[in-house]
């Protein structure tokens, strides 16, 4: 993707008029589907994320589910969610939801983080971690809405879903779309997969008896670069406790585009304030001082 | 009162004394005992800890020169926790050991409203009725205690993270945590001007431990006439007197 941008002409030195092949190109954000209903739980693409990434063993925790384990983990960043629902006519359903990084158009992580390009969002919707700039400080965590960045103690930094930036920007599948059997994970761009999810949930409402069937792509963060098909759309929670209206907290907006540099500025100035008190009024000395020479201090008050 | 918290503080004080000494000389007297000193730098090393340490979490863009003294940006992170840990725990000791001078009385409601004469120096002498600390000590000393408060809530808020305590919890932890800080660090600055260059003589109270009797009646008139049973104002007429007549 970015690849092919890098030697596009932006702005051209003296030139009137536009550029000449400007706009041409589209300018494509990826996306990852997952339609939750044909999703047979067989965590193929929990095993492609761990073998992609070369990640080391992470020991699985029973829980009387077929769940891996609780939630995801920093070196574990794709989990199959398993969960039993109960439906008012008595029948159970099964629901399994694939739990990831979202990827915001908005990344409540990003607006979290204080370190300098520790973490970045590209311009094809993709939200990356560089763990050489990472301060390990975790505000991104109380950041994400998807309860989704996780800290690794021996490294004292964060790691969370690429959504294999590493293979994207080399025109590849995310690995976990690669090892999916039932392909109901499916990689294009934004406008591509709505277009097939809007199409499966009109299917699932109109042949299928799901009448709340309908797509996740939460608005409150700008819309995601994952998105689900749910047989109940207005009812999230079931699937593991995806929120149904993920919140960035507002302190961080206020916090870091006014408070920090205004009070910074502020106690800086303070120490102006004390230079400048030292060289305009001067201290006070213990009394009684030497009597002053005549005429030195003539213009003080 | 003999309470148990009393006790140990006395203790302590005695201890210290035992080992540590203050020098006074003639002409001086004596101000911060050992215990006192020692606690007085203990909380200053781990508040600079802290604060070169916090640096580098608040703006790494600005800051992030501070945090190779901590072994880089994830170490001062996980050290930070522990200065302040400490920072608290040894002001909380001075606390102990200040809270009868630290009580706030008219003379220190008087003295903040003569500030002004004070900042600009058009009054050379301290209200006669300022005791052994003055208002802007005591203002620091309590902005101090209530920011020790705020930085060990919202530090172990902090430090236990959001899936303890709930993500806006810690958002708005980390606010009030900064904001704590750069009151503080306000206040520093005025501190550490003050006893250094802004009032010559006051540096040696806290590592000699004694000051010099006209320090005591220029700064501390009230203090001066309690430790010495002389008038202030008297003294320093005297050797004002005495310097002239020395002069010519």
């Amino acid at each position: 993707m970015s690849d092919r941008k890098t030697l596009q002409t932006e702005m051209i030195s003296a030139h009137p008029g536009p550029v000449p092949g400007a706009g041409v190109q589209r300018d494509l954000e990826v996306c990852k589907l997952v339609d939750t209903t044909t999703c047979i739980g067989c965590k193929a693409c929990e095993v492609a994320c761990v073998e992609w990434n070369d990640m080391p063993f992470s020991a699985t925790t029973f829980d009387n589910t077929h769940q891996t384990m609780p939630e995801t983990r920093w070196n574990f960043w794709n989990l199959i969610k398993f969960n039993e629902h109960q439906r008012e006519d008595g029948t159970i359903q099964w629901l399994m939801r694939k739990d990831q990084c979202m990827h915001c158009a908005d990344p409540g992580c990003l607006r979290a983080c204080p370190a300098d390009g520790a973490i970045v969002k590209y311009s094809n919707g993709i939200v990356d971690f560089n763990q050489e700039n990472c301060i390990g400080c975790e505000y991104c965590v109380s950041g994400c809405p998807f309860n989704i960045p996780k800290f690794n103690p021996a490294t004292k930094k964060v790691y969370k879903c690429t959504l294999c930036s590493d293979r994207v920007g080399q025109g590849l599948e995310p690995a976990c779309i690669k090892a999916c059997p039932t392909g109901c994970l499916k990689f294009g761009t934004k406008e591509d997969m709505k277009f097939v999810a809007e199409t499966r949930a009109k299917q699932l409402r109109d042949h299928f008896g799901f009448e709340k069937a309908g797509v996740y792509d939460p608005q409150s963060v700008g819309g995601t670069h994952v998105i689900y098909v749910l047989h109940d759309a207005t009812q999230p929670e079931l699937y593991g406790n995806l929120p149904r209206n993920p919140q960035i907290p507002w302190s961080y907006t206020i916090w870091k585009w006014l408070a920090k540099p205004v009070l910074g500025t502020f106690a800086l100035f303070g120490l102006l304030g004390v230079c400048l008190h030292y060289v305009t009024i001067g201290p006070r000395r213990p009394q009684p001082e030497p009597p002053k020479k005549e005429g030195s201090d003539g213009n003080r008050g | 009162m003999a309470t148990a918290v009393e006790r140990f503080d006395e203790k302590a004080r005695q201890t210290f004394e035992r080992f540590g000494k203050t020098e006074v000389y003639v002409g001086e007297l004596p101000r911060h005992p050992v215990y006192t000193r020692f606690l007085h730098w203990m909380v200053a090393l781990f508040f600079f800890l802290a604060l070169f340490s916090g640096f580098g979490i608040y703006l790494p863009w600005l800051f992030r020169w501070f945090t190779p003294i901590f072994g880089g940006g994830p170490l001062s992170r996980a050290m930070h926790p522990w200065f302040g840990l400490f920072f608290c725990l040894f002001f909380g000791l001075q606390v102990l050991n200040w809270l009868g001078p630290m009580r706030w009385t008219k003379a220190d409601s008087h003295w903040i409203r003569n500030l002004k004469t004070q900042v600009m120096g058009t009054e050379k002498l301290d209200p006669p009725d300022t005791g052994f600390f003055n208002g802007g000590q005591k203002l620091q000393f309590w902005e101090i205690v209530i920011g020790c408060v705020i930085y060990l809530i919202t530090g172990i808020i902090l430090w236990a993270g959001a899936p303890t305590f709930g993500r806006l919890t810690v958002a708005v932890s980390y606010v009030l945590h900064d904001i704590s800080a750069l009151i503080m660090l306000g206040g520093i600055f005025i501190h550490i001007y003050l006893s250094t260059f802004g009032e010559p003589g006051t540096f040696q109270a806290m590592t000699r431990g004694a000051v010099s009797e006209a320090w005591a009646w220029t700064f501390h008139p009230a203090w001066y006439k309690e430790v010495t049973g002389r008038d202030p104002r008297q003294a320093y007429e005297e050797a004002r007197r005495q310097m002239l007549a020395k002069r010519t």
